[in-house]
């Protein structure tokens, strides 16, 4: 908000534009609404932090457990994020630029997984990619490459769940971009490649990398692909929300300590996204 | 594929473009000598954004040939198809379309950097253009944080820093205001004419001018084309309707937009106070090529200084038999040369001392009994005296 600086210069002229007229005030139903709708996000918040164990959050935060499973966390989204971008430009690209029999069905397949139950599509990845899946199978008998149970496996899964959302997000960008900063580059004698990666890319930059976080973050948080194609082995395939689960058994202030930092790390990165992801006025 | 930046390969361009886009049908043969500039005019909707994309290879050719240079850039038939990145086309977008994430400097770079120059010595060609531009000082600068006519001067640079074996400008004016207009047609002249003056410019000379290059300029502003072409295509509907100089395209037009379009009088002049003392014979106004006796107009417009195109349109320009009385400022004696019926209207071409384009109402030329000749007054309104500052030095 910025009305403090509107304020600033005006005293009684400047007031007039700041004021309020009644279109800018919610009817009464749309306030309650809304406002039931704040409460119904703010409540877990609030009682996750009624049920902190402040005194003791460092130690539980420095446990083998949680640094264990958060550096695996970090590694693996990170490494999916990268996943993402790096093969859903690129399927964005083709999306939104060419034109071929079967498109749609393709665009359905790739954002299926935003759809899909995550554990379903752990399980679909184990049965293509396990042991003794249709491609795991031969890959392992060949190579000796396992994916299940192991850290390429996490962010196979990760990657999996969160490479849907650059493609959308890209798509659009790509659609919205004017071809004929395209076409001036060409004429302008550079190669395809060079115009994707000296105008396309840095023009849809903004989107680009609101897509990469939003994938990163989603991959921070994914749950029901990863145990279920990678297991929940502690100090390998065991990431943070796992590793939460798994808490809530046994120590539940470790479980709301680690639950606080994901808190706190997805609502941070929304705030600083929010003028990106939805334009500020 | 050749990266030669500098080379040149001067020749002409020779475009025998057919296409057809939905119910649209374009069928148009175009030529443009080396070192020539043409104008095409037409109105919007004539196809002319569809001759640009042709051109430059963004739109593939239905049919025909387009040959730039010796070069067969496309041909259907043959199935010759030359992508626009080899093309060596330098093409100045409408709405400029410039890079918005880089520089002023590096959009200029752009082009030459994409041809295979290390970067600091694009930088130095890059800079050399943009000094040419007046606009040396700006190469810091985002697009954004250019004014409407710096952008499209960077927009020209752009195009002409790579050395270009073609101009093609689509309504290079066509989204300025009118000081930005007149300051940029100023602009253009000089380094569309570099060629034809030989060194009459006072315009600082780029490092790689485009002398012996055709230039092809597409707009719908006929001050624009008749003020800078050497000749002037009419477009419309998809179809040239006429191609001419621009005296030609004023003696015979051969439709009713090309009448409408090429009457307009363009007259170089020197104001001071509302009064235009129209320039001596220059060989290159595209009207007033009158002799030399001082002919002074009254404009409406006193803020004017300086060299000044009055324009004047062929319908406010009032003959008369005998001496008009009332408020008219501008009167004078003059002789009919020519007349020509156009169908609604009635051209007169008068002589000296001011030779101008009039139309009329067939009714009022049959009242006048005008025929080659006739001796007439001519009285033209000072507010129908319109004033821009010249587009040449």
């Amino acid at each position: 908000m910025t009305e403090g600086s509107a304020s600033v210069s005006g005293r009684d002229s400047g007031a007039s534009a700041a004021r309020r007229t009644p279109q800018d005030l919610p009817p009464w139903p749309v306030a309650l609404l809304a406002a039931v709708g704040v409460v119904l996000f703010a409540l877990p918040v609030v009682g996750l932090a009624a049920r902190t164990p402040w005194t003791g959050l460092l130690t539980h935060l420095g446990s083998r457990f949680v640094v264990d499973a958060a550096v695996l966390s970090v590694v693996s989204s990170v490494a999916a994020a990268a996943v993402a971008a790096a093969v859903g430009v690129p399927l964005a690209w083709v999306l939104a630029r060419v034109q071929f029999r079967g498109r749609s069905v393709v665009r359905a397949l790739v954002t299926l997984p935003m759809v899909l139950p995550p554990v379903v599509g752990g399980a679909a990845l184990l049965f293509a990619l396990g042991r003794r899946g249709v491609v795991g199978g031969p890959l392992h008998d060949a190579t000796g490459l396992l994916l299940p149970y192991s850290i390429w496996g996490v962010i196979l899964a990760n990657a999996f769940v969160a490479t849907p959302l650059v493609i959308l997000t890209v798509e659009g960008a790509l659609r919205n971009l004017d071809r004929r900063y395209e076409a001036a580059a060409a004429t302008l004698g550079a190669s395809r490649l060079r115009t994707l990666w000296k105008v396309t890319l840095p023009m849809i930059g903004p989107a680009l990398g609101v897509a990469t976080v939003v994938a990163w973050a989603r991959a921070l948080g994914e749950f029901g692909a990863t145990v279920t194609f990678a297991g929940n082995l502690g100090g390998r395939t065991q990431t943070l929300p796992l590793a939460v689960f798994v808490a809530l058994e046994s120590d539940r202030d470790a479980a709301v300590a680690i639950s606080l930092v994901l808190v706190a790390l997805s609502l941070g990165l929304l705030i600083a996204l929010r003028d990106r992801w939805w334009p500020s006025r | 594929m050749s990266t030669d930046v500098a080379g040149t390969r001067a020749g002409g361009l020779d475009a025998e473009i057919r296409l057809v886009r939905g119910d649209f049908e374009m069928d148009v043969s175009l030529q443009v000598a080396a070192g020539e500039t043409a104008a095409l005019l037409g109105p919007n909707g004539a196809g002319k954004s569809t001759i640009v994309a042709a051109i430059a290879g963004l739109l593939p050719l239905g049919g025909g040939m387009i040959r730039l240079g010796g070069r067969v850039l496309d041909d259907p038939d043959a199935g010759i198809f030359t992508a626009p990145e080899h093309r060596r086309i330098g093409v100045v977008f409408q709405d400029q379309v410039l890079f918005q994430h880089l520089s002023a400097l590096d959009n200029v770079a752009f082009g030459l950097t994409a041809r295979g120059m290390r970067r600091s010595e694009a930088h130095g060609h890059a800079q050399t253009w943009l000094d040419a531009m007046d606009l040396g000082d700006l190469g810091h600068r985002r697009p954004r944080a250019l004014s409407g006519g710096q952008r499209q001067r960077v927009a020209l640079a752009r195009a002409l820093a790579c050395s270009p074996d073609l101009l093609l400008a689509d309504e290079p004016l066509g989204s300025l205001d009118v000081t930005a207009r007149n300051r940029l047609r100023r602009n253009l002249a000089a380094h569309l004419s570099s060629g034809r003056n030989g060194g009459g410019t006072t315009a600082p000379v780029p490092p790689h001018g485009t002398p012996n290059v055709p230039r092809l300029l597409i707009t719908h502003d006929p001050t624009d084309a008749f003020v800078l072409a050497d000749r002037v295509h009419i477009l419309e509907d998809g179809r040239l309707t006429q191609s001419g100089t621009p005296d030609e395209l004023r003696r015979a037009p051969a439709t009713a937009y090309a009448a409408d379009l090429s009457g307009i009088n363009l007259v170089r002049g020197t104001a001071r106070d509302g009064e235009v003392t129209v320039a001596d014979d220059d060989g290159t106004a595209a009207s007033a090529t009158g002799r030399r006796s001082a002919v002074v107009l009254h404009a409406a417009d006193t803020s004017m200084f300086g060299a000044v195109l009055a324009t004047i349109h062929p319908r406010a320009i009032a003959l008369h038999r005998e001496r008009p009385s009332g408020s008219p400022r501008n009167i004078w004696r003059t002789t009919a040369e020519a007349v020509e019926p156009l169908g609604d209207i009635t051209r007169v071409l008068l002589g000296a001392p001011l030779p101008l384009t009039a139309d009329i109402t067939p009714g009022a030329a049959h009242e006048l009994l005008i025929r080659p000749g006739t001796t007439l007054w001519v009285s033209v309104k000072a507010t129908e005296v319109e004033l821009a500052p010249d587009g040449r030095d």
